[in-house]
């Protein structure tokens, strides 16, 4: 943990930056250093708009979740529960979201092509099937990259992934890579163990290798690394980086959210979106259930996410932000709806489910229909880039932005996805 | 421009001449063939494409380059001083023969066991049928003894016995490794992963995809995929427990496939199509040619009559024949020298992924298996081109030759690279003058969890790993605040910055040395003159200065990035 931190607030903070005052801002612009610094803590405090991913890692079977088949041949053995929204039923195993769905909308006409992880992981990360020539940016960039701005003081990334690390910034640039920790909140190698005055001098010796080499014209990523130790130094410094401190919430908060490392992940997400960071990826593996799904997910799986879901979206209602702050749950796809011999099921994009809410989403609602053996979308079929859209739309990030790539061509966000229109009111 | 180019050269390696005549002989080509083709393609292509090529790269830049992709660390003080020293207008040939010669042998051994376990197993540690060590051991092996590349895959492909060197165990082969955990997922033993895996790194072709599907825009169908992995249906890895509950070893054999069916004359196998219908498959490979459907293991009857197949023997054969085999090794060399392959990804070599130098490409894979595919001619002629030896300031004329934006690259500059986790690792090792003896299994170990801090997995049943060493946050503040960065800064007694320190040296020329020692050159006016303010206000504490700059040299990009 950083010595700065832990200095008496106020004074050592600007000892500090009389020291940094020549030595910061490696790379342009020069001013955000100390900007940041001036902000006012409680402008911070406004209400600003942000997202949590919940990334399901492997694939979850969303027809043992949120689409149930009770009764067909690839139903599985799970009864469905009536939940606190009119007509929507989920697995008997998800007892606690279930008086939390009246926040929340199922959208159970997925429909995609991607059944390998690391092209699924990609496609329902990016809304683009992975391309040599092009790494697009993930949820985590393109609304860190469209929000930052509404916290001007934000001195933490405004892109945290809990966990395995979610899918890269692409051609958006390594200031808007995923922040990863892990579930506990530690940052590792946060203290360097000199004096203020010392770390300065050391950052303007740096400042000015970095300068020289940048100069020379050998491309991007020299100014990118500047880029970067910017904003190191940053947080290395930052007293925002309480925010991490999960086990600082009150037991019975704790509690809410699980003893599980996933609880302790949404948890933090939530007090890092009350800090200002505009988005949060909180990732939950073990889902790539070829055998023996049917313990696993009743054991284990579902009670973890249960809990730590329904906590998480309880606590943002109690406090108000769920008006702001979108939750998306998803994983890369879902499974086939046929169990094979060994008790499990195999990797299946056509028919599967998402679930979001908060934000301009409409509550307790559901989207779409599969067939009665979960093997078709009988009704109009959503991509991973119309969800995008929506959740776009959910935050505030308008539609007509569009990026450009590095190599010069226009991109427009979401893979010019189109918003589903049964989530709005 | 030029002048000023000759002026940084002059500063940087305070001996321009040498300079030109090296890159006269670059020209040249070292009188090798192969070296002359490359230049004349790589030229063509920079011609058609009207981008002229940059300035050579400094003498320092050079030799920290092809000391980084050679044997996997910067030069010392030591040997950098040497080649800047030489006069020899062939001294680039000859510092490269030196590099693949014995003197280095062991390095380059270890710097190429670093790259192909990476390639190979990942570089996720979980993996309990899988032991690291004794991977490294045979790769140290196959790379100190330079064994042909082709007899390289067919030893991976086709290998038997324990993957651990263990007392208790006989029949040792770490090349068991390559296969040993990519036989089983999920309790299914169906050798999927061995079958995407060595269509990947051996031929190029991504058929991963084809195992549930027929491709939606390469040619890749389903059938082949399985037709491939029927190649792989008499190996076995056998899990060991030795008297205990976990798995201590695997052993990798090959025994008669009986087939799905129950018939080892005719040994099917069966997959299951979209629609759920089954259809069957027997060995065939990728070009449509087919082996024996026996599912026996080769024999001989008392009458002499031979039946029976080793699959998996008749897979490296039909590999090793394929265009495909000397096209990708030529490709991943190729990318592991100029940070770009011809085609990205760099085993991706399918119709739909066109390279961006086809002749080029081509006509390298022809050469290198005339030369017996032997690694280390191959290695020669990508360094002693004029592509590698290429600044990486690009110029107006030729900025917009940028694969990192997508373009198809051109090689008009050298382009940067992130140094691989493994390389920082050693570099630092080389510009601390870290003790090189103390090289047990211990320090393996040691760099093995260092290196672990920057594997992600992704929770997934098939152990997909990716390495992110790239520059982000809490690498930086590894570099920062890390121990190996405290360590390598370490004003301690006998210590690299102690031994400056307390040299008889005058402050600059310690200075000097700090960045000899991390970046190859010397100072510029500029940073000397912020080195001696530190110098003055540590009033005397001419160690703790030097430790300031030195903690600063060795967190820049220029340290850092490969350039």
């Amino acid at each position: 943990m950083s010595r700065f931190i832990d200095l008496p607030a106020g004074m050592s903070r600007r000892h500090f930056m009389n020291h940094m005052a020549g030595a910061a801002a490696l790379a342009a612009p020069a001013t955000a250093f100390t900007n940041s610094i001036l902000a006012n803590a409680t402008d911070m405090r406004k209400r600003h708009k942000a997202a949590i991913l919940l990334w399901m890692g492997g694939g979850p079977s969303t027809m043992d979740i949120w689409d149930l088949k009770p009764g067909a041949a690839t139903g599985g053995p799970f009864k469905q529960i009536a939940t606190t929204a009119d007509g929507v039923a989920i697995s008997e195993h998800m007892p606690l979201m279930a008086k939390q769905m009246h926040h929340m909308a199922i959208v159970r006409s997925m429909s995609t092509r991607e059944a390998d992880h690391m092209r699924g992981r990609y496609y329902m990360h990016t809304g683009y099937v992975p391309s040599p020539n092009v790494e697009h940016p993930s949820y985590g960039a393109v609304i860190a990259h469209e929000l930052a701005d509404q916290v001007p003081g934000l001195e933490i990334p405004p892109f945290v992934s809990v966990g395995s690390g979610s899918v890269g910034p692409g051609f958006l640039g390594m200031t808007w890579a995923p922040f990863v920790v892990d579930s506990n909140g530690n940052v590792r190698n946060l203290d360097m163990g000199v004096e203020p005055a010392r770390l300065a001098q050391r950052m303007e010796m740096l400042a000015t290798i970095e300068k020289r080499f940048i100069g020379e014209r050998r491309g991007g990523s020299a100014d990118d690394h500047a880029k970067v130790l910017d904003k190191t130094v940053k947080l290395m410094t930052s007293p925002q980086m309480e925010a991490f401190k999960v086990m600082k919430e009150p037991k019975d908060m704790q509690e809410r959210y699980g003893a599980t490392g996933f609880g302790r992940g949404c948890l933090m997400a939530r007090r890092l979106v009350e800090m200002g960071v505009p988005f949060v990826e909180v990732d939950l593996g073990g889902w790539d259930n070829h055998a023996n799904i049917f313990p696993t997910l009743q054991n284990q799986k579902l009670p973890e996410l249960d809990k730590a879901m329904s906590g998480l979206v309880a606590d943002l209602a109690d406090r108000g932000m769920l008006d702001d702050t979108v939750v998306i749950w998803m994983g890369e796809f879902s499974r086939t709806p046929n169990i094979n011999g060994g008790g499990g099921r195999d990797h299946w994009a056509r028919s599967w489910s998402c679930v979001v809410g908060g934000g301009g989403f409409k509550r307790g609602v559901v989207v779409g229909e599969t067939s009665s053996d979960g093997k078709e979308v009988v009704s109009e079929a959503y991509s991973s880039q119309d969800l995008m859209a929506s959740v776009l739309k959910a935050v505030g990030v308008s539609l007509e932005t569009t990026f450009t790539a590095k190599n010069g061509r226009p991109m427009k966000i979401a893979n010019s996805g189109k918003v589903i229109k049964e989530l709005f009111a | 421009m030029r002048g000023l180019l000759a002026m940084l050269v002059g500063i940087a390696v305070g001996c321009g001449a040498s300079v030109v005549k090296a890159a006269d002989a670059a020209a040249e080509h070292f009188g090798i063939p192969q070296v002359k083709y490359i230049n004349e393609q790589v030229a063509a292509g920079w011609a058609d494409a009207a981008l002229p090529p940059s300035p050579a790269a400094t003498d320092g830049e050079w030799c920290r380059r092809v000391h980084l992709d050679l044997i996997g660390r910067i030069p010392s003080v030591d040997e950098l001083r040497g080649f800047l020293a030489d006069k020899s207008p062939t001294k680039r040939a000859e510092l490269v023969a030196r590099l693949l010669g014995d003197d280095y042998v062991d390095e380059y051994a270890r710097h190429w066991t670093d790259v192909w376990t990476t390639v190979l197993i990942g570089r996720d540690v979980a993996n309990e049928r899988v032991n690291r060590p004794g991977m490294r051991q045979y790769l140290r092996r196959a790379f100190s003894k330079n064994i042909p590349y082709d007899q390289f895959m067919e030893q991976l492909v086709t290998a038997t016995g324990a993957n651990a060197n263990r007392k208790d165990v006989d029949g040792f082969n770490g090349a068991t490794n390559f296969l040993s955990g990519k036989m089983e997922e999920m309790g299914v033993e169906n050798g999927v992963q061995a079958t995407a895996k060595t269509a990947q790194i051996f031929l190029g072709l991504q058929v991963q995809c084809t195992q549930c599907h027929n491709h939606p825009f390469n040619k890749g169908k389903q059938n082949q995929f399985w037709e491939l992995n029927a190649f792989f249906r008499q190996a076995r890895a056998l899990r060991k427990r030795g008297g205990t509950d976990d798995v201590q070893w695997v052993e990798l054999i090959d025994e008669d496939f009986a087939g799905e069916g129950g018939n080892p004359e005719e040994a099917e196998l069966y997959y299951e199509l979209r629609n759920g219908l089954m259809k069957v498959a027997y060995p065939v490979f990728v070009d449509g040619t087919e082996i024996s459907k026996s599912g026996y293991l080769p024999a001989t009857l008392e009458d002499g009559t031979r039946y029976g197949a080793n699959r998996r023997r008749e897979l490296a054969q039909l590999i090793k024949a394929s265009p495909f085999f000397a096209k990708a090794a030529v490709n991943r060399i190729w990318a592991h020298f100029f940070g770009y392959g011809f085609t990205k990804p760099i085993d991706d070599l399918g119709e739909h992924n066109p390279p961006s130098h086809p002749e080029l490409l081509d006509g390298l894979a022809e050469r290198f298996r005339e030369q017996s595919f032997d690694l280390k001619e191959l290695a020669r002629w990508l360094v002693l081109s004029r592509p590698y030896a290429l600044s990486s300031r690009s110029t107006a004329a030729n900025d917009g030759d940028e694969p990192s934006l997508g373009e198809k690259p051109k090689f008009t500059h050298a382009y940067l690279r992130q140094m691989q986790a493994e390389e920082l690792y050693e570099s630092l090792m080389t510009a601390t003058q870290a003790d090189r003896t103390a090289r047990s299994e211990d320090a393996a170990k040691k760099k093995d969890a260092w290196l672990s801090q920057f594997v992600i997995a992704f929770g997934t049943d098939e152990g997909d790993d990716a390495t992110t060493f790239n520059g982000s946050i809490p690498q930086v503040l590894m570099m920062f605040n890390g121990e190996m960065i405290q360590n390598a800064t370490s004003t301690g007694k006998g210590g690299f910055l102690d031994t400056v320190a307390s040299s008889p040296m005058s402050n600059a020329a310690k200075i000097e040395t700090l960045y000899m020692a991390a970046l190859a050159r010397k100072p510029v006016s500029s940073e000397l003159s912020i080195a001696n303010r530190i110098v003055a206000a540590k009033k005397g504490d001419v160690i703790g200065a030097l430790q300031d700059v030195w903690w600063a040299v060795l967190n820049s990009n220029e340290f850092i990035i490969k350039h």
